[in-house]
């Protein structure tokens, strides 16, 4: 491990402290509205001043933080093993099975997920809390978000299968369930990681749009995909520079996060 | 290649400079109709407000009726005929004689079953034929088989087609004409040379030669369009807009006051929907529901969310509408004592943080509304911490619009709702679908079969009396108590009237914004680009 990538160790566990020490870190509960400080800039009161219901922007990003890292890591997990499970076994399976998977894949990419979103958010009961609307929500986009993984794992595991190194192992008469386990899982890790790496924002800036659709997290829980719907107003954002706080945290978190991904490639290799 | 990028760039530039004394705004849709007797949707409403001539016109800045092709009218028969005294010598747009004939055939046609003219339905009044005769080519009567509340302000809605013109709707009697129209891009409103008005100095009217209607919907576009001189109105703005347009522009936002529109919220009252017997019964309490619209804090959401640009609703006649205003209805406080005491009145209590009912259960509700809807959203986020105040745990949920209206009309799957009115109407006739308990529109309860409270029925009888009178003292007097009946039950807690917000570039002349619609054109004859007359007529 370089110094980058001790830096980019210590960012991840100061924003992962952070956002679970938030109830003592924050002056404010996330909630509470302060009406006569709508929008304020950032103060020795409000950190990162308020936001339009005068909520402390400080106190939400660090309970938002705690959302998404927990929950969107989370649900790219899910989806990378419903990849792996099913892009993995078409890869090493080949034939039949890579037809019928790659066909399958195809089907499920070309659904209008749109509707099938609708149709559940309609099926859900009113009385959801915030906190189970968030869950559900992520575990709808870890179900829902294998697809584009699956491709990319299916053809990592059809060249690994063909390479020479499998082949002679399996004519050296190494069994099938060794061969996947001992030689081909380890090297198709790097190709793992990096979807499970690539998920993680991508579930973010879903969740945001989710909410679009009435799903996603509900007022007045905060996540990074909420904070971040307010920079649409980008005329505030010029004149409030302070509102991309969430967005840069997201950047340094992916970055750090992809730091640390090249120590896990290079352990691989 | 560089050359042809220049020729590119120069034609783009002309395109968009357009013509010197040329109205451009924009239409969120394509319009659907271009035959004024079949309008329903808002762009078609536009195109035929600035190209149909009618008979009487409600002046949106004194919201009084005012003649335009008829110089004259009178109403009798307790609102079942109206005279009409019509202007000579006036032309369609095509040079065709303007007559009572074209008003007859108006009629007809507006009265026709296969054509089902939406712009008709509101002289349905009972079943028969409606009856026009011609006494002489400028004397028209219109005889209804029954009685037609405000019969002479529904006339502002019927642009007379001609009954003799080969070119059909197409000749108007209005101050423009349709010129072109490229779906999806644009619609061109060309100047009727034929039209009849003229100013007090004896100028041909309008003062435009044209009107250009972008088909716009992104409504971000439209806002950066207008900064960059594209366009010279912007005819509705949310708050949000309003706000960072006037930083940049402080000359060009109007804001016209409280417009007729409410945001409301109600609470579902139908027998069958799915909800539990305890919550039906919270939310059949008078006590309850006046005490939610005690307990929510109006001034608050002005001036959070509408940034000033709205008032506190009392009930269901805004500000805006002089006559029909009952002065005596007052909005809620927003006191949490008020409120609690209500609660308690109806065996309500308050134990650890949350509220209970009589029989112990939690107080806890759904309130739902539409997603994308940044307003409702920041509404709902306040309500939730005013309730909250009292120990109530709102669960917010946003809905796709199609969603939300299902729930609410077909399954009545919903606890409460949080919804936007669009009133476009100063009569309280207009408002029979809401109040009237067997409407369809009655919206906590309804097509009920008769009336399922002492206090409807009490509505109802207001209802029916205002609407079968002709005298407008009484009508007032009728619908005045019709306003005192919701403010003390509250089927609906009236929130806000947000104001009419406009933009109009200082370059646009004789603009005179009002809360009626379409706010800043109503007197599109009477606009002008620049300080002067471009052409004398």
């Amino acid at each position: 491990m370089n110094l980058k990538q001790k830096i980019a160790l210590v960012v991840l566990v100061v924003a992962c402290a952070a956002s679970l020490g938030a109830g003592w870190m924050a002056q404010h509960s996330y909630a509470e509205q302060s009406r006569e400080f709508i929008s304020v800039p950032p103060s020795a009161q409000f950190w990162l001043g308020t936001d339009e219901l005068g909520r402390d922007r400080f106190a939400r990003l660090l309970y938002g933080t705690r959302v998404s890292l927990l929950l969107a890591p989370a649900a790219a997990l899910l989806s990378t093993l419903i990849a792996g499970l099913i892009g993995g076994a078409a890869g090493y399976l080949g034939g039949r099975w890579e037809r019928t998977v790659t066909a399958g894949v195809d089907l499920f990419l070309s659904l209008p997920w749109l509707f099938l979103l609708l149709a559940v958010r309609a099926l859900l009961p009113l009385n959801t809390s915030p906190v189970t609307s968030v869950m559900i929500t992520f575990l709808l986009l870890g179900c829902l978000g294998w697809a584009a993984p699956a491709r990319i794992i299916r053809a990592g595991t059809r060249t690994l299968v063909n390479s020479d190194y499998l082949v002679q192992a399996a004519a050296s008469g190494v069994s099938r369930w060794r061969l996947f386990w001992r030689h081909l899982l380890p090297n198709l890790r790097p190709i793992l990681l990096a979807q499970f790496w690539i998920s993680v924002p991508l579930f973010v800036l879903s969740e945001a749009n989710l909410g679009l659709l009435g799903l996603g997290v509900s007022e007045p829980l905060p996540s990074w995909g909420a904070m971040l719907r307010e920079l649409e107003n980008y005329s505030a954002v010029l004149q409030n520079p302070w509102m991309l706080a969430p967005a840069v945290l997201l950047v340094i978190v992916v970055s750090c996060l992809q730091l640390l991904l090249r120590t896990e490639e290079s352990v691989a290799c | 290649m560089l050359a042809r990028l220049g020729l590119v760039l120069v034609v783009g530039g002309a395109v968009a400079a357009g013509a010197a004394n040329e109205l451009r705004f924009c239409l969120r849709t394509d319009p659907k109709t271009f035959n004024p007797l079949l309008v329903e949707d808002e762009s078609s409403t536009t195109v035929r407000f600035l190209t149909g001539g009618v008979l009487i016109r409600l002046n949106r800045y004194t919201q009084e009726l005012e003649g335009e092709l008829a110089t004259k009218w009178k109403v009798t028969e307790n609102g079942r005929r109206i005279d009409f005294e019509l202007r000579r010598g006036v032309r369609f747009s095509d040079g065709t004689p303007f007559s009572c004939q074209d008003v007859a055939y108006t009629i007809r046609q507006l009265m026709d079953p296969v054509l089902h003219s939406p712009v008709g339905d509101p002289l349905r009044s009972a079943a028969g034929e409606v009856e026009t005769t011609c006494a002489s080519p400028s004397a028209a009567s219109v005889r209804f088989p029954g009685p037609v509340a405000d019969l002479a302000a529904q006339f502002d809605q019927v642009a007379v087609v001609s009954a003799a013109s080969p070119r059909k709707e197409s000749a108007v009697l209005g101050p423009f004409e349709v010129g072109e129209y490229k779906p999806g891009e644009y619609v061109l409103l060309r100047r009727n040379p034929n039209y009849w008005k003229r100013d007090a100095n004896g100028h041909a009217l309008p003062y435009l030669d044209s009107i250009r209607l972008e088909i716009q919907q992104n409504r971000e576009l439209e806002l950066l369009r207008f900064r960059r001189g594209e366009l010279d109105i912007i005819n509705k703005l949310d708050p949000d807009m309003y706000d960072r347009l006037s930083s940049e522009m402080p000359h060009a936002v109007l804001d016209a006051g409280p417009s007729l529109d409410w945001e409301t919220v109600f609470f579902n009252q139908v027998d069958s929907a799915p909800l539990p017997e305890y919550k039906r019964s919270w939310f059949r309490s008078t006590d309850f529901r006046r005490a939610i619209s005690e307990a929510i804090r109006r001034d608050d959401i002005v001036r959070i969310v509408y940034h000033g640009h709205a008032r506190a609703a009392a009930g269901p006649v805004s500000a805006a509408n002089h006559f029909w205003l009952n002065t005596a209805v007052k909005p809620g406080s927003g006191s949490e004592a008020a409120a609690m005491a209500l609660l308690q009145h109806a065996g309500f209590r308050r134990s650890g943080g949350a509220l209970l009912d009589s029989a112990g259960n939690k107080v806890e509700f759904s309130m739902i509304t539409n997603a994308g809807n940044k307003l409702h959203e920041r509404m709902l986020a306040l309500i939730q911490q005013d309730l909250a105040r009292l120990g109530i745990q709102l669960n917010v949920v946003v809905l796709d619009f199609p969603s939300l209206i299902e729930r609410i009309s077909r399954s009545y799957n919903y606890e409460a709702v949080l919804m936007a009115w669009v009133n476009i109407d100063l009569d309280p006739s207009a408002q029979m679908n809401i109040w009237v308990s067997s409407a369809a529109n009655h919206q906590w309860n309804p097509n009920e079969k008769t009336p399922e409270t002492a206090w409807e029925a009490e509505i109802d009888k207001w209802m029916q009396a205002q609407n079968a009178s002709q005298d407008p003292n009484k009508r007032k007097a009728y619908f005045d108590k019709v306003q005192q009946i919701v403010a003390d039950q509250v089927p609906m807690v009236f929130l806000v009237n947000p104001n009419a917000l406009s933009a109009v570039s200082p370059n646009v002349k004789n603009v005179t914004p009002a809360v009626l619609s379409p706010q800043v054109f109503w007197n599109a004859d009477r606009l002008q680009i620049g300080g002067t007359l471009v052409s004398q007529r």
